[in-house]
């Protein structure tokens, strides 16, 4: 099996986000840049399929130079090759910009699955992967927690409002990974040195033949508004404060 | 030019959900300050009778297609109708809520139509004509203006957040042809496997009760199911108690979990890490019960205990009881 791992290089979950001061962007210093979670979680069950079925697998990233590292933790992991899309153009790009690129880069090679996140912990938009199926012509399975390969279809159980589906799909498709789909492997130091000598390949946008035309763009950044302070029922005794919290639901708040 | 202010309504089992309402809403108080109609699209099985309904909340016109090929969501035949009738009527706003099954069909929908959309966004205005949203990114840790630069410009608002609106207008319903027989179908639902536990799932609930770390075993979540069930609630946990094997995945509140806004949010000895409150922190109102005074959580309530849960919980339980013996 041919299997592609997109993967999206994020603030840790841990960074305290600061808004710079004019509402541009974030304040980048200080951030422990990771591979985004929900990606971690498409590598990996793209490894368990290519240790299960035989194959590769390739991992892509759209970003910057520092994106190399998220790239080279896939290969250590095990993957054998990367792509790293770096063009100035796509920094901050929409997501429909960013499926465009992912796809120009997808479309040559061949490919049964392609992993990507159900969303990245950054952005929280939760589209790319859907759109690059589009853009591929081939169908998704999104916010997916169990894959199963047979021959030429795969099985997945996706969690839904009050249950799950077992949806089942012909290849070749995009799965969004849910956490709960695998718990990924930790690094090893000779998988990391290994990792050194895989092939990452770079491109730009002109090299992958695409246009840069935003869909959409963030024209302010926002801190979240302030909480006003709450009250702060006293009392050491469990059945008064208990009775002032239920009558301040019922009589204050009005949810109960 | 592209004109009218565009929904997808969401119905299971013939039966709308109450988020497409608050998507009508969202849609009704655009399209009023751009002079234009708001039209829905309603696919379904069995479901012409239920369409009229949506004038009620707001819709001023709704396209209906019956068809058995809609009894079941899937992404193939879902996308191919919307983005059909879409592409015909050319609207200047299309929004979907950022449910389950929105979130699959509009980020679908942003590739056929190759459009923006912003997504599960929790305010929505109209600045020089166009749409702006906002939205939560880095999980709530601060938010987004997003303008989208092309039409239709797309949003899916998140569940629970946007007010419906009463109208007396009627909708005038409309049947189109989907033209779903050529779609080819690249996916199947095998198989439906339903929650039996009889409780509301944590994206809709109204009232959630959660426990955390301070639960401290699995065996205790008794205390929680217990006020649940008085309140009508349904039971959420943190990450460090699904982390723990206490409590399946699928109730898990926080930035790699559930994204939750009820009316009452319960946090049970929960310390409240930044990726739980991420989760939670559009609830209405926040109790946070922990014997820890210098927890997070309680920084972030309306309404803070501190002590010990297994002393406070019961109580509020109970306390609850008597208010439903006696009626009120």
């Amino acid at each position: 099996m041919h299997i592609v791992a997109c993967v999206k290089q994020v603030p840790d979950s841990e960074t305290l986000i600061r808004v710079k001061p004019d509402g541009s962007g974030i304040e980048e210093d200080g951030i422990k840049w990771v591979m985004n979670p929900y990606d971690e979680f498409g590598v990996e069950e793209a490894l368990r399929l290519k240790e299960k079925h035989g194959g590769d697998v390739t991992v892509i990233s759209v970003g910057p130079a520092r994106v190399v590292d998220t790239i080279r933790t896939a290969l250590a992991m095990g993957a054998e090759k990367g792509i790293h899309i770096d063009d100035p153009a796509l920094e901050g790009a929409d997501a429909y910009t960013t499926a465009t690129a992912l796809a120009a880069s997808i479309k040559d090679i061949p490919c049964d699955i392609i992993f990507c996140g159900q969303r990245a912990i950054d952005d929280d938009s939760g589209q790319v992967g859907s759109i690059l199926a589009e853009l591929l012509n081939i169908p998704q399975l999104t916010i997916v927690t169990k894959v199963d390969v047979e021959d030429k279809t795969v099985k997945v159980i996706k969690p839904v409002e009050g249950g799950q589906l077992l949806i089942e799909s012909s290849l070749p498709c995009v799965i969004t990974a849910q956490k709960g789909l695998n718990e990924p492997r930790y690094t090893s130091l000779p998988g990391i040195m290994k990792a050194k000598k895989k092939p990452v390949d770079v491109k730009d946008a002109a090299a992958l033949g695409i246009s840069v035309d935003p869909k959409a763009k963030v024209t302010k950044m926002i801190p979240p508004p302030g909480t006003p302070p709450g009250k702060i029922i006293e009392g050491d005794d469990a059945s008064v404060t208990a009775a002032e919290l239920v009558r301040l639901l019922r009589e204050e708040a009005n949810v109960i | 030019m592209a004109k009218g202010v565009w929904l997808v309504a969401e119905q299971r089992d013939g039966a709308f959900r109450k988020v497409s309402f608050e998507v009508a809403g969202a849609a009704r108080k655009l399209a009023d300050e751009l002079g234009e109609e708001v039209c829905a699209i309603l696919l379904g099985h069995d479901i012409e009778g239920i369409a009229g309904e949506l004038g009620k909340y707001g819709v001023d016109r709704v396209y209906v297609a019956d068809d058995v090929a809609f009894e079941q969501y899937t992404t193939d035949v879902y996308s191919a109708a919307v983005a059909k009738l879409i592409k015909e009527n050319n609207p200047s706003i299309l929004l979907l809520a950022a449910s389950v099954q929105g979130k699959d069909l509009s980020s679908r929908l942003v590739g056929i139509l190759a459009t923006g959309m912003a997504s599960d966004c929790v305010d929505l205005k109209i600045v020089d004509g166009s749409l702006v949203a906002t939205r939560p990114v880095f999980a709530g840790k601060c938010y987004a203006e997003v303008t989208i630069l092309t039409t239709p410009q797309m949003a899916s608002l998140r569940p629970n957040l946007f007010p419906t609106v009463e109208n007396e207008k009627a909708a005038e319903v409309v049947k189109f042809d989907p033209a779903i027989d050529a779609v080819e179908l690249k996916t199947k639902v095998l198989e439906i496997q339903k929650d039996t536990s009889g409780r509301v799932d944590l994206t809709e609930a109204d009232i959630i009760v959660s426990g955390g770390r301070g639960m401290k075993g699995p065996e205790n979540y008794n205390v929680i199911e217990e006020l649940a069930d008085a309140l009508g609630a349904t039971v959420g946990a943190s990450r460090a108690a699904v982390d723990a094997g206490w409590r399946p995945q699928s109730d898990q509140v926080g930035q790699t979990g559930k994204i939750v806004s009820p009316n009452l949010y319960v946090a049970c000895g929960i310390s409240g890490a930044i990726q739980h409150l991420a989760g939670m922190s559009s609830s209405k109102c926040i109790v946070a019960i922990n014997k820890d005074p210098d927890a997070p959580i309680l920084g972030k309530a309306d309404y803070g205990i501190v002590d010990d849960l297994f002393k406070v919980v019961p109580e509020v339980t109970k306390e609850l009881k008597k208010l439903l013996e006696r009626g009120e």
